[in-house]
Protein backbone atom coordinates (compact mmCIF):
# COMPACT_ATOMS: atom_id res chain seq x y z
CA UNK A 1 0.00 0.00 0.00
CA UNK A 2 2.84 2.58 1.10
CA UNK A 3 4.85 2.15 -3.09
CA UNK A 4 0.93 2.24 -4.25
CA UNK A 5 0.37 5.97 -2.09
CA UNK A 6 3.57 6.72 -3.61
CA UNK A 7 3.16 6.05 -7.03
CA UNK A 8 -0.21 7.69 -6.41
CA UNK A 9 1.37 11.23 -4.77
CA UNK A 10 4.21 10.74 -7.42
CA UNK A 11 1.83 11.04 -10.36
CA UNK A 12 1.84 14.87 -11.65
CA UNK A 13 -1.85 14.77 -11.82
CA UNK A 14 -1.61 14.76 -7.82
CA UNK A 15 0.71 16.49 -8.04
CA UNK A 16 0.58 19.79 -5.01
CA UNK A 17 -3.15 17.69 -3.86
CA UNK A 18 -3.34 17.76 -0.13
CA UNK A 19 -1.79 15.02 1.21
CA UNK A 20 -4.98 14.42 3.19
CA UNK A 21 -7.42 14.35 -0.24
CA UNK A 22 -4.25 11.99 -1.41
CA UNK A 23 -4.71 9.58 1.25
CA UNK A 24 -8.71 9.31 0.87
CA UNK A 25 -8.05 7.70 -2.72
CA UNK A 26 -5.26 5.63 -1.93
CA UNK A 27 -8.39 2.91 -0.83
CA UNK A 28 -9.54 3.54 -4.52
CA UNK A 29 -6.39 2.66 -6.17
CA UNK A 30 -4.67 -0.33 -7.84
CA UNK A 31 -1.18 -1.05 -10.05
CA UNK A 32 -2.49 -1.95 -12.99
CA UNK A 33 -0.53 -3.65 -16.43
CA UNK A 34 -1.08 -4.23 -19.30
CA UNK A 35 0.46 -5.76 -22.47
CA UNK A 36 1.09 -4.53 -25.99
CA UNK A 37 -1.91 -4.85 -28.08
CA UNK A 38 -4.18 -5.17 -24.95
CA UNK A 39 -7.23 -3.53 -24.79
CA UNK A 40 -7.54 -1.68 -21.30
CA UNK A 41 -11.62 -0.63 -22.81
CA UNK A 42 -13.97 -0.67 -25.41
CA UNK A 43 -16.51 1.75 -26.07
CA UNK A 44 -19.72 1.55 -24.59
CA UNK A 45 -18.33 -0.27 -21.46
CA UNK A 46 -19.08 0.91 -18.05
CA UNK A 47 -16.44 3.71 -17.29
CA UNK A 48 -15.02 1.41 -14.14
CA UNK A 49 -11.75 3.08 -13.29
CA UNK A 50 -9.39 5.98 -14.25
CA UNK A 51 -6.12 5.76 -15.09
CA UNK A 52 -2.77 7.58 -14.21
CA UNK A 53 -0.16 6.10 -16.72
CA UNK A 54 3.39 5.79 -15.19
CA UNK A 55 5.13 3.94 -17.98
CA UNK A 56 4.22 3.08 -21.32
CA UNK A 57 1.69 4.48 -24.13
CA UNK A 58 -1.79 4.05 -24.49
CA UNK A 59 -3.52 4.55 -27.59
CA UNK A 60 -7.22 6.22 -27.63
CA UNK A 61 -9.00 5.14 -30.48
CA UNK A 62 -12.40 5.52 -32.39
CA UNK A 63 -13.77 2.90 -34.86
CA UNK A 64 -15.18 4.67 -37.90
CA UNK A 65 -17.49 1.71 -40.46
CA UNK A 66 -15.36 0.82 -43.16
CA UNK A 67 -12.47 2.51 -42.32
CA UNK A 68 -11.35 0.71 -39.12
CA UNK A 69 -10.17 2.17 -36.05
CA UNK A 70 -8.56 5.31 -35.54
CA UNK A 71 -6.19 6.75 -33.22
CA UNK A 72 -6.95 9.61 -32.18
CA UNK A 73 -4.35 10.55 -29.46
CA UNK A 74 -1.54 8.56 -27.41
CA UNK A 75 -1.39 9.01 -23.70
CA UNK A 76 1.96 8.32 -22.18
CA UNK A 77 3.70 8.51 -18.46
CA UNK A 78 2.59 11.39 -16.18
CA UNK A 79 -0.85 11.59 -18.41
CA UNK A 80 -4.48 10.10 -17.70
CA UNK A 81 -7.12 8.51 -20.10
CA UNK A 82 -10.30 7.42 -18.53
CA UNK A 83 -12.26 10.43 -17.33
CA UNK A 84 -15.84 9.53 -18.65
CA UNK A 85 -15.29 8.11 -14.52
CA UNK A 86 -16.80 12.23 -13.78
CA UNK A 87 -19.43 12.57 -15.71
CA UNK A 88 -23.21 10.55 -16.16
CA UNK A 89 -23.75 8.07 -17.64
CA UNK A 90 -19.65 7.21 -17.19
CA UNK A 91 -19.70 4.90 -20.35
CA UNK A 92 -16.93 4.93 -22.43
CA UNK A 93 -16.58 6.85 -25.34
CA UNK A 94 -14.01 5.51 -27.56
CA UNK A 95 -11.29 1.95 -27.29
CA UNK A 96 -8.17 2.81 -25.20
CA UNK A 97 -5.71 -0.39 -26.09
CA UNK A 98 -2.08 0.01 -24.74
CA UNK A 99 0.66 -0.02 -28.02
CA UNK A 100 3.46 -1.07 -25.66
CA UNK A 101 3.85 -2.39 -21.93
CA UNK A 102 2.06 -0.20 -20.22
CA UNK A 103 2.14 0.05 -15.81
CA UNK A 104 -0.86 2.48 -14.48
CA UNK A 105 -2.85 3.45 -11.13
CA UNK A 106 -6.55 2.15 -12.18
CA UNK A 107 -8.86 3.94 -9.30
CA UNK A 108 -11.72 2.62 -9.20
CA UNK A 109 -14.89 5.12 -10.02
CA UNK A 110 -17.50 3.99 -8.46
CA UNK A 111 -15.10 4.11 -5.15
CA UNK A 112 -13.96 7.58 -6.40
CA UNK A 113 -17.11 9.08 -6.78
CA UNK A 114 -18.89 7.82 -3.70
CA UNK A 115 -15.57 9.59 -1.94
CA UNK A 116 -16.48 12.80 -3.89
CA UNK A 117 -19.55 12.88 -3.24
CA UNK A 118 -18.83 12.51 0.81
CA UNK A 119 -16.20 15.01 0.40
CA UNK A 120 -17.29 17.80 -1.73
CA UNK A 121 -13.33 19.30 -1.03
CA UNK A 122 -11.94 16.24 -3.04
CA UNK A 123 -14.23 16.44 -5.64
CA UNK A 124 -13.40 19.99 -6.03
CA UNK A 125 -9.62 19.36 -5.92
CA UNK A 126 -10.18 16.49 -8.74
CA UNK A 127 -12.58 18.27 -10.93
CA UNK A 128 -9.98 21.06 -11.28
CA UNK A 129 -7.50 18.37 -11.80
CA UNK A 130 -9.41 17.08 -14.68
CA UNK A 131 -10.54 19.88 -16.20
CA UNK A 132 -7.41 21.31 -17.75
CA UNK A 133 -6.92 17.50 -19.29
CA UNK A 134 -10.31 18.23 -20.93
CA UNK A 135 -9.61 21.50 -21.77
CA UNK A 136 -5.83 20.78 -23.35
CA UNK A 137 -7.58 17.82 -25.09
CA UNK A 138 -10.69 20.23 -26.82
CA UNK A 139 -8.03 22.70 -27.82
CA UNK A 140 -5.47 19.95 -29.41
CA UNK A 141 -8.96 18.24 -31.26
CA UNK A 142 -10.13 21.60 -32.71
CA UNK A 143 -6.53 22.02 -33.97
CA UNK A 144 -6.88 18.69 -35.51
CA UNK A 145 -10.36 19.79 -36.91
CA UNK A 146 -8.39 22.53 -38.75
CA UNK A 147 -6.45 19.87 -40.38
CA UNK A 148 -3.44 22.43 -40.75
CA UNK A 149 -0.82 20.13 -42.25
CA UNK A 150 -3.62 19.58 -45.13
CA UNK A 151 -3.51 21.23 -48.62
CA UNK A 152 -5.30 24.50 -48.43
CA UNK A 153 -8.41 24.94 -51.10
CA UNK B 1 18.43 39.00 -28.52
CA UNK B 2 17.57 39.65 -32.71
CA UNK B 3 18.55 38.04 -36.15
CA UNK B 4 20.99 39.63 -37.86
CA UNK B 5 20.49 41.98 -40.43
CA UNK B 6 19.24 40.92 -43.83
CA UNK B 7 21.98 40.61 -46.67
CA UNK B 8 20.05 40.23 -50.16
CA UNK B 9 21.96 37.95 -52.30
CA UNK B 10 22.16 36.51 -55.41
CA UNK B 11 23.82 33.65 -57.32
CA UNK B 12 27.53 35.01 -58.64
CA UNK B 13 27.20 37.55 -61.32
CA UNK B 14 22.98 37.25 -61.46
CA UNK B 15 21.06 39.98 -60.68
CA UNK B 16 18.48 39.61 -58.03
CA UNK B 17 16.10 39.93 -60.31
CA UNK B 18 16.81 37.46 -63.37
CA UNK B 19 16.47 34.14 -62.69
CA UNK B 20 19.59 31.88 -63.66
CA UNK B 21 19.25 28.73 -65.97
CA UNK B 22 19.58 25.52 -64.22
CA UNK B 23 18.96 21.88 -64.58
CA UNK B 24 16.92 19.56 -62.36
CA UNK B 25 18.93 16.29 -61.98
CA UNK B 26 16.90 14.63 -59.53
CA UNK B 27 13.66 13.93 -58.65
CA UNK B 28 12.38 12.26 -55.19
CA UNK B 29 8.66 11.31 -54.38
CA UNK B 30 9.05 12.13 -50.39
CA UNK B 31 5.20 12.92 -49.34
CA UNK B 32 1.90 12.04 -51.39
CA UNK B 33 1.51 15.67 -52.15
CA UNK B 34 5.80 16.60 -51.96
CA UNK B 35 8.30 16.00 -54.46
CA UNK B 36 12.37 17.17 -53.46
CA UNK B 37 14.29 18.15 -56.82
CA UNK B 38 18.00 18.37 -57.11
CA UNK B 39 18.99 20.83 -58.92
CA UNK B 40 22.47 21.31 -60.63
CA UNK B 41 24.14 24.64 -60.57
CA UNK B 42 26.81 26.36 -62.64
CA UNK B 43 29.87 24.83 -60.73
CA UNK B 44 32.20 27.90 -61.81
CA UNK B 45 30.05 30.36 -59.22
CA UNK B 46 29.36 28.17 -55.89
CA UNK B 47 25.63 28.60 -54.54
CA UNK B 48 26.18 30.42 -51.13
CA UNK B 49 23.20 30.03 -48.39
CA UNK B 50 22.43 29.96 -45.21
CA UNK B 51 20.07 27.26 -43.33
CA UNK B 52 16.61 29.04 -43.53
CA UNK B 53 16.79 31.10 -46.84
CA UNK B 54 14.87 30.46 -50.26
CA UNK B 55 14.86 30.56 -53.80
CA UNK B 56 12.36 31.69 -56.25
CA UNK B 57 12.26 28.84 -58.61
CA UNK B 58 10.70 29.40 -62.00
CA UNK B 59 9.24 26.77 -63.80
CA UNK B 60 8.96 28.21 -67.06
CA UNK B 61 6.34 29.29 -68.93
CA UNK B 62 4.41 28.68 -65.93
CA UNK B 63 5.56 30.99 -63.06
CA UNK B 64 7.85 31.49 -60.06
CA UNK B 65 7.43 30.41 -56.88
CA UNK B 66 9.42 31.19 -53.58
CA UNK B 67 10.78 27.67 -52.10
CA UNK B 68 12.76 27.35 -48.82
CA UNK B 69 16.23 25.54 -49.35
CA UNK B 70 15.80 22.68 -47.85
CA UNK B 71 19.72 20.69 -48.62
CA UNK B 72 22.18 20.88 -46.21
CA UNK B 73 24.52 23.31 -47.49
CA UNK B 74 27.97 23.20 -49.58
CA UNK B 75 27.07 19.59 -51.29
CA UNK B 76 27.21 21.17 -54.77
CA UNK B 77 23.08 20.91 -55.76
CA UNK B 78 20.53 23.41 -54.54
CA UNK B 79 17.79 20.82 -53.11
CA UNK B 80 13.92 22.25 -52.93
CA UNK B 81 11.23 20.17 -51.14
CA UNK B 82 8.12 21.45 -52.93
CA UNK B 83 4.26 20.91 -52.28
CA UNK B 84 2.05 20.46 -55.18
CA UNK B 85 -0.59 23.03 -54.18
CA UNK B 86 -1.20 25.26 -57.27
CA UNK B 87 -0.14 25.62 -60.76
CA UNK B 88 3.18 26.97 -60.34
CA UNK B 89 3.93 24.54 -57.63
CA UNK B 90 2.49 21.27 -59.77
CA UNK B 91 4.91 22.51 -62.30
CA UNK B 92 7.81 22.46 -60.56
CA UNK B 93 7.10 19.12 -58.78
CA UNK B 94 6.55 17.86 -62.28
CA UNK B 95 10.16 18.91 -63.58
CA UNK B 96 11.85 15.62 -64.78
CA UNK B 97 15.82 15.46 -64.40
CA UNK B 98 17.41 17.44 -67.09
CA UNK B 99 14.39 19.59 -67.43
CA UNK B 100 15.77 23.35 -67.43
CA UNK B 101 14.34 25.27 -64.41
CA UNK B 102 15.01 28.89 -63.15
CA UNK B 103 16.62 30.00 -59.80
CA UNK B 104 16.56 33.23 -58.09
CA UNK B 105 18.31 33.59 -54.63
CA UNK B 106 19.37 32.96 -52.11
CA UNK B 107 17.17 35.41 -50.78
CA UNK B 108 15.99 36.02 -46.80
CA UNK B 109 17.11 35.96 -42.96
CA UNK B 110 17.82 32.43 -42.51
CA UNK B 111 18.04 30.61 -38.65
CA UNK B 112 20.01 32.34 -35.92
CA UNK B 113 22.90 29.47 -36.53
CA UNK B 114 25.23 31.59 -34.84
CA UNK B 115 23.05 32.41 -31.70
CA UNK B 116 22.28 29.04 -31.09
CA UNK B 117 25.54 28.12 -30.64
CA UNK B 118 26.23 27.26 -27.02
CA UNK B 119 22.84 26.93 -26.59
CA UNK B 120 20.09 24.24 -26.22
CA UNK B 121 18.12 23.82 -29.51
CA UNK B 122 14.31 22.52 -29.69
CA UNK B 123 13.16 22.20 -32.91
CA UNK B 124 9.57 22.26 -33.64
CA UNK B 125 8.05 21.46 -37.23
CA UNK B 126 4.66 20.84 -38.41
CA UNK B 127 3.88 19.29 -41.96
CA UNK B 128 6.54 20.57 -44.56
CA UNK B 129 7.90 23.30 -42.10
CA UNK B 130 10.56 19.93 -41.46
CA UNK B 131 12.34 21.56 -44.88
CA UNK B 132 13.05 25.07 -44.03
CA UNK B 133 14.50 23.16 -40.78
CA UNK B 134 16.43 20.84 -42.78
CA UNK B 135 19.72 22.64 -43.49
CA UNK B 136 19.66 24.09 -39.72
CA UNK B 137 19.42 19.91 -38.62
CA UNK B 138 22.35 19.41 -41.02
CA UNK B 139 24.35 22.43 -40.08
CA UNK B 140 24.06 21.38 -36.25
CA UNK B 141 24.74 17.73 -37.13
CA UNK B 142 27.76 18.92 -38.71
CA UNK B 143 29.07 20.85 -35.87
CA UNK B 144 27.43 18.91 -33.23
CA UNK B 145 29.64 19.66 -30.46
CA UNK B 146 29.10 23.08 -31.06
CA UNK B 147 25.38 22.62 -29.40
CA UNK B 148 23.76 21.55 -26.07
CA UNK B 149 21.12 19.41 -26.13
CA UNK B 150 18.95 18.73 -29.57
CA UNK B 151 15.76 17.97 -29.91
CA UNK B 152 13.17 17.80 -32.81
CA UNK B 153 9.90 17.49 -32.69
CA UNK B 154 7.82 17.26 -35.48
CA UNK B 155 4.27 16.94 -36.54
CA UNK B 156 2.33 15.39 -39.20
CA UNK B 157 -1.02 14.57 -40.37
CA UNK B 158 -1.11 11.43 -40.92
CA UNK B 159 2.37 8.75 -40.83
CA UNK B 160 2.50 8.86 -44.84
CA UNK B 161 3.02 12.45 -44.85
CA UNK B 162 6.21 12.37 -42.32
CA UNK B 163 8.89 13.89 -44.62
CA UNK B 164 12.53 12.35 -44.67
CA UNK B 165 11.46 9.42 -42.98
CA UNK B 166 14.87 7.58 -43.77
CA UNK B 167 16.92 10.35 -42.59
CA UNK B 168 14.76 10.82 -39.54
CA UNK B 169 15.80 7.03 -38.80
CA UNK B 170 19.89 8.08 -39.34
CA UNK B 171 19.32 10.92 -37.30
CA UNK B 172 17.50 8.97 -34.28
CA UNK B 173 20.47 6.52 -34.46
CA UNK B 174 22.59 9.69 -33.32
CA UNK B 175 22.92 9.76 -29.50
CA UNK B 176 22.83 13.22 -29.61
CA UNK B 177 19.61 14.43 -30.87
CA UNK B 178 16.24 13.47 -29.37
CA UNK B 179 13.37 13.14 -31.73
CA UNK B 180 10.14 12.88 -31.06
CA UNK B 181 7.14 12.41 -34.40
CA UNK B 182 3.44 13.16 -33.93
CA UNK B 183 0.36 12.78 -36.33
CA UNK B 184 -3.11 14.06 -36.03
CA UNK B 185 -4.21 10.88 -37.63
CA UNK B 186 -3.32 7.35 -37.44
CA UNK B 187 -4.65 3.54 -38.02
CA UNK B 188 -3.61 0.58 -35.82
CA UNK B 189 -0.24 0.12 -37.39
CA UNK B 190 1.19 3.15 -36.39
CA UNK B 191 2.88 2.39 -33.26
CA UNK B 192 4.09 6.23 -32.39
CA UNK B 193 2.03 9.47 -30.88
CA UNK B 194 -1.09 10.68 -31.83
CA UNK B 195 -1.90 14.54 -30.83
CA UNK B 196 -0.91 17.77 -31.41
CA UNK B 197 2.80 19.19 -31.93
CA UNK B 198 2.54 20.70 -28.93
CA UNK B 199 1.79 18.39 -26.33
CA UNK B 200 5.21 16.70 -27.50
CA UNK B 201 6.56 19.65 -25.88
CA UNK B 202 4.95 19.15 -22.34
CA UNK B 203 7.48 15.80 -21.81
CA UNK B 204 10.27 18.83 -22.46
CA UNK B 205 12.26 19.96 -19.91
CA UNK B 206 14.13 22.81 -20.45
CA UNK B 207 16.27 25.51 -19.06
CA UNK B 208 14.34 28.21 -20.58
CA UNK B 209 17.54 30.61 -19.82
CA UNK B 210 20.07 28.64 -22.24
CA UNK B 211 17.61 27.32 -24.96
CA UNK B 212 16.87 28.60 -29.12
CA UNK B 213 13.87 27.64 -29.92
CA UNK B 214 12.78 27.27 -34.24
CA UNK B 215 9.59 27.08 -35.32
CA UNK B 216 8.29 25.89 -38.59
CA UNK B 217 5.47 24.82 -39.46
CA UNK B 218 1.68 26.95 -40.10
CA UNK B 219 1.22 29.69 -38.48
CA UNK B 220 -1.25 28.40 -36.75
CA UNK B 221 0.67 25.94 -34.88
CA UNK B 222 3.51 27.92 -34.20
CA UNK B 223 1.61 30.37 -32.70
CA UNK B 224 0.73 27.56 -30.12
CA UNK B 225 3.39 26.07 -30.10
CA UNK B 226 5.09 29.63 -28.95
CA UNK B 227 2.73 30.29 -26.35
CA UNK B 228 3.88 26.39 -24.51
CA UNK B 229 6.94 27.70 -24.96
CA UNK B 230 6.60 30.69 -23.38
CA UNK B 231 4.65 29.00 -20.65
CA UNK B 232 7.76 27.04 -20.08
CA UNK B 233 9.48 29.97 -19.64
CA UNK B 234 11.51 30.54 -22.77
CA UNK B 235 11.68 34.49 -23.61
CA UNK B 236 10.01 36.07 -26.77
CA UNK B 237 13.17 36.74 -27.74
CA UNK B 238 14.58 32.99 -28.26
CA UNK B 239 12.00 31.71 -30.19
CA UNK B 240 12.62 31.95 -33.83
CA UNK B 241 10.11 31.33 -36.57
CA UNK B 242 9.54 30.86 -40.46
CA UNK B 243 6.79 32.74 -41.68
CA UNK B 244 5.23 32.05 -45.30
CA UNK B 245 3.71 34.61 -47.15
CA UNK B 246 2.93 35.43 -50.71
CA UNK B 247 6.02 35.71 -51.84
CA UNK B 248 6.93 37.58 -55.28
CA UNK B 249 9.44 39.61 -55.97
CA UNK B 250 11.59 38.57 -53.11
CA UNK B 251 13.81 41.91 -53.20
CA UNK B 252 10.88 44.14 -50.64
CA UNK B 253 9.82 45.79 -53.75
CA UNK B 254 6.54 44.67 -54.53
CA UNK B 255 5.01 44.28 -50.92
CA UNK B 256 3.01 40.90 -51.63
CA UNK B 257 4.49 39.44 -48.66
CA UNK B 258 3.77 42.58 -46.34
CA UNK B 259 2.82 42.27 -42.83
CA UNK B 260 2.44 45.24 -41.00
CA UNK B 261 5.57 46.96 -41.33
CA UNK B 262 7.25 43.94 -42.30
CA UNK B 263 8.52 42.68 -45.57
CA UNK B 264 8.82 38.89 -45.25
CA UNK B 265 11.22 38.13 -48.03
CA UNK B 266 13.76 40.79 -47.45
CA UNK B 267 13.61 41.12 -43.66
CA UNK B 268 12.49 37.13 -42.87
CA UNK B 269 11.33 34.76 -43.16
CA UNK B 270 12.99 33.86 -40.28
CA UNK B 271 11.99 35.99 -37.26
CA UNK B 272 12.09 36.82 -33.38
CA UNK B 273 8.48 35.45 -31.84
CA UNK B 274 9.46 39.13 -30.26
CA UNK B 275 9.13 40.19 -33.49
CA UNK B 276 5.97 38.92 -35.10
CA UNK B 277 4.06 37.92 -31.96
CA UNK B 278 2.45 41.08 -32.36
CA UNK B 279 1.81 41.13 -35.79
CA UNK B 280 0.80 37.57 -35.64
CA UNK B 281 -2.02 37.78 -33.54
CA UNK B 282 -3.95 40.71 -35.98
CA UNK B 283 -6.69 38.68 -37.46
CA UNK B 284 -6.76 41.33 -40.30
CA UNK B 285 -3.22 41.01 -41.40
Amino acid sequence: MEKLEYNLCAHPFFAGLDTSLTDLTVSCAQESHFGAGEFIFHEGEAADHFYLVREGHVALQIAAPGRGPATFLTVGPGEVFGVNWLASPYRWSYDARAIEPTLAVALNAACLREKCENDPALGYALTKRVLPVLIERLHACRVQLLDLYGVRS
Amino acid sequence: MSTQPSTIASPSGTPADVPKLCYVRNRRHDAPDAWTLEIEFDDRNPFHYTPGQFNMLTAFGVGEAAISISGPPGRGRLIHTIRDVGPVSHALTRLAPDDPIGVRGPFGVGWPMAIAEGQDVVIVAGGLGLAPLRPAIYDILSRREKFGDVRLLYGARRPEDILYLSEIEEWRKKSDININITVDHAGMDWPGHVGVVTRLLSCVRMEASRTIAMLCGPEVMMRFVAASLIEKGLGVGRIFLSMERNMKCAIGHCGHCQLGPTFICRDGPVFTFERMGPLMSVKEL
